[in-house]
């Protein structure tokens, strides 16, 4: 397990699907999710496997719709 | 667990109207995170252009005014001169800044206004629908130049930032790019620079920042960043080319 845990939450409505985020994700846990649609039309992007994220931001930092908040905890 | 990415209180709530992927919404955001960390955000007044980034005065949470095609620069001198006190900066693109608006950047460059440009080149006219901007690369298509832009027909790309860079008033230039997550710091962090010129009265500061138009390079988000990195940056060149006191 990674020694930096993070998390990731995406305000969904504010999504447009671009993928941007995917593809920067270091751990590649950022998907879009085709089964859903949010109220602007957009597929959104979402994270399935948690506990794998690092918290580095990337996803973040590339977002061009501020879609995303990322919290970060220190391992022991 | 700590919060180390939030939205900026430099920006409003409303949604952006750009398209999906289109990199305005990441120079949005680091213009305002800066004017927030910097702690000028209550005196900060900024000048819309007209173009893609028109509404841009819905999203920054700061006074805002908003200028006639290419006059950004000649508005926010004369707010500037006005209030000196206040934080002046115009946001303008390509086709707005190094076409119909060129006489009133290097004038204002010239003049060694106190104020901060954020210049945004895409290398096309994207609000309109595609048409070729000054900064247009040789052979890239654009619906006025449908077999692509021709030398003989219509000159070399305006390289704006070395342009201005020759002027002795303008005293931070820089070129940056948001085409990585690393880019996108090494803009934020010229932009903090190009503000902080302003804030010391140095003289006028810009920072150009390559940005892309998937809708109409015809291209995904994804691929609009490829061909920024392998087509943009060989002619345009990130890099500073002005700093005060340099």
């Amino acid at each position: 397990m990674a020694k930096v845990k993070g998390r990731v939450s995406f305000q969904e409505e504010r999504c447009k699907g671009c993928e941007l985020c995917t593809i920067f994700c270091p751990t590649k846990i950022i998907i879009i999710d085709k089964n859903r649609i949010n109220a602007k039309g957009y597929h959104p992007a979402t994270v399935k496997e948690m506990d794998k994220c690092i918290g580095c931001a990337n996803c973040a930092m590339i977002c061009p719709d501020i879609v995303i908040t990322v919290e970060r905890e220190m391992g022991k | 667990m700590e919060t180390i990415f939030r939205k900026t209180e430099g920006l409003t709530d409303a949604l952006f109207h750009y398209c999906p992927g289109c990199t305005h919404g990441i120079i949005h955001r680091i213009v305002a995170e800066t004017l927030e960390e910097l702690d000028v955000l209550g005196k900060a007044i900024g000048v819309a252009p007209v173009g893609c980034g028109v509404l841009a005065y819905e999203y920054f949470n700061c006074d805002m005014y908003q200028a006639a095609h290419g006059r950004a620069p000649a508005v926010a001198t004369g707010i500037k001169r006005v209030h000196p006190d206040n934080i002046v900066f115009t946001y303008q693109g390509d086709g707005d800044l190094a076409s119909i608006g060129t006489a009133e950047i290097v004038h204002a460059a010239h003049r060694g206004e106190k104020i901060t440009t954020i210049f945004v080149n895409n290398t096309i006219y994207g609000m309109t629908g595609g048409q070729m901007a000054p900064t247009t690369l040789i052979g890239q298509k654009a619906t006025t130049a449908p077999y692509g832009r021709e030398v003989a027909h219509a000159g070399y790309p305006l390289r704006i930032a070395e342009m201005l860079a020759t002027i002795q008033g303008a005293a931070f230039v820089e070129r940056v790019a948001v085409n990585t997550p690393a880019n996108i710091r090494k803009a934020k962090n010229a932009i903090r620079k190009a503000f902080e010129t302003q804030i010391k009265g140095e003289g006028f500061s810009i920072v150009e920042v390559l940005s892309t138009c998937s809708t109409n390079w015809g291209l995904t988000p994804i691929e609009a960043l490829k061909w920024l990195e392998e087509n943009m940056i060989p002619y345009y060149p990130l890099g500073n080319f002005r700093t005060p006191g340099r």
